[in-house]
């Protein structure tokens, strides 16, 4: 898959966010099947219920573990960060030095767009590398949600 | 799609042969609508009504059917309104009768993916409609799962509508 994006597009900006579209076709995806699958579940509707059922069902049926960690931003109030320590993504593709910007966990990012969106929560998602001792792979995704998000949270608190 | 019944309800629906009255038309009115208010799929289905008989008390007289089945759309729409603001105050999926209008009932149900599902019909059991609802949504997600399946286009395949109907016969 990363090969066939990369015969397509001329910069690394470019790639990812052709990744960042694949990954949103599996997401919308995703989100109806793994609700369907978790018979008695239900729609979310609260930003915190949103992420952590990301943070656990889907990175489970994904990857087959959940997610690391699920953290709120300090700085702003409206970003959060799901990381992975060894996002299977990445596993075996080594970036060569001239692209090393590059990270396929923009792939990722898309599949939790995707989600996001589906249940009206309109956001921008990204992937970033922070290496970790010990685990040099290690990704973050960040999650912005858009304003109308966050007045909507307030108007149901 | 024939009435099943003319019963020559109250005085005033003289103004031809052919079906008479609102109250008559068994039939539901079943509509799929995407995230942008689109709609991505909808089906009337005649439902066999034991109890109309004496449907006599039909409220608009002159109308006939064929209007209705304009007027159905319109009323789906207005009860989109509805389920947007129902919406955020649940977390269910099925939103059982969320409208009415004259007689008939208008029941929604939402998809983890923003998809409403409307049924108008006459007054049913609800169980039925959950599960016309679950089947619909199952058939839906199969598919979505199709890769040639752009997600908030209309659904032209014949074999949902068959197996659509099938499950409203079923259950309705």
């Amino acid at each position: 898959m990363l090969q066939y994006t990369q015969k397509r597009v001329n910069g690394i900006q470019d790639l990812e966010r052709k990744l960042n579209e694949l990954g949103y076709r599996v997401g919308i995806r995703a989100l109806d099947l793994l609700v369907w699958r978790d018979k008695n579940s239900k729609r979310e509707t609260r930003v915190l219920g949103m992420l952590y059922f990301i943070h656990t069902t889907v990175w489970k049926t994904m990857f087959g573990k959940q997610a690391d960690s699920l953290e709120k931003s300090t700085e702003n109030e409206d970003e959060y960060m799901i990381s992975d320590n060894d996002p299977m993504v990445s596993k075996f593709i080594s970036i060569p030095k001239d692209v090393s910007q590059l990270n396929c966990g923009a792939f990722m990012a898309g599949i939790v767009e995707a989600i996001m969106d589906g249940c009206q929560f309109p956001s921008r998602v990204t992937a970033h590398t922070v290496p970790i001792d010990g685990f040099p792979l290690r990704t973050t995704i960040l999650i912005k949600l858009d304003r109308e998000v966050l007045d909507r949270e307030e108007q149901l608190k | 799609m024939n009435a099943t019944h003319s019963s020559s309800s109250s005085g005033g629906s003289g103004i031809g042969s052919g079906p008479l009255g609102y109250g008559n038309t068994p039939t539901c009115y079943f509509v799929m609508i995407g995230t942008k208010d689109n709609p991505i799929y909808e089906a009337e289905f005649p439902a066999v009504n034991t109890a109309r008989s004496s449907s006599g008390g039909a409220t608009i007289p002159e109308a006939k059917k064929e209007e209705f089945r304009h007027l159905n759309q319109f009323i789906a729409h207005s009860a989109l309104d509805m389920v947007e603001d129902i919406q955020w105050s649940t977390n269910q999926m099925y939103l059982k009768a969320i409208d009415k209008f004259n007689e008939r009932f208008i029941s929604a149900y939402l998809t983890a993916g923003n998809i409403k599902l409307l049924l108008l019909h006459d007054a049913k059991s609800e169980d039925a409609i959950r599960n016309f609802f679950n089947d619909c949504y199952e058939l839906y997600i199969k598919t979505l799962l199709n890769p040639f399946y752009e997600p908030n286009s209309i659904i032209s395949s014949a074999a949902f509508d068959t197996k659509v109907r099938l499950s409203a016969k079923r259950y309705l």
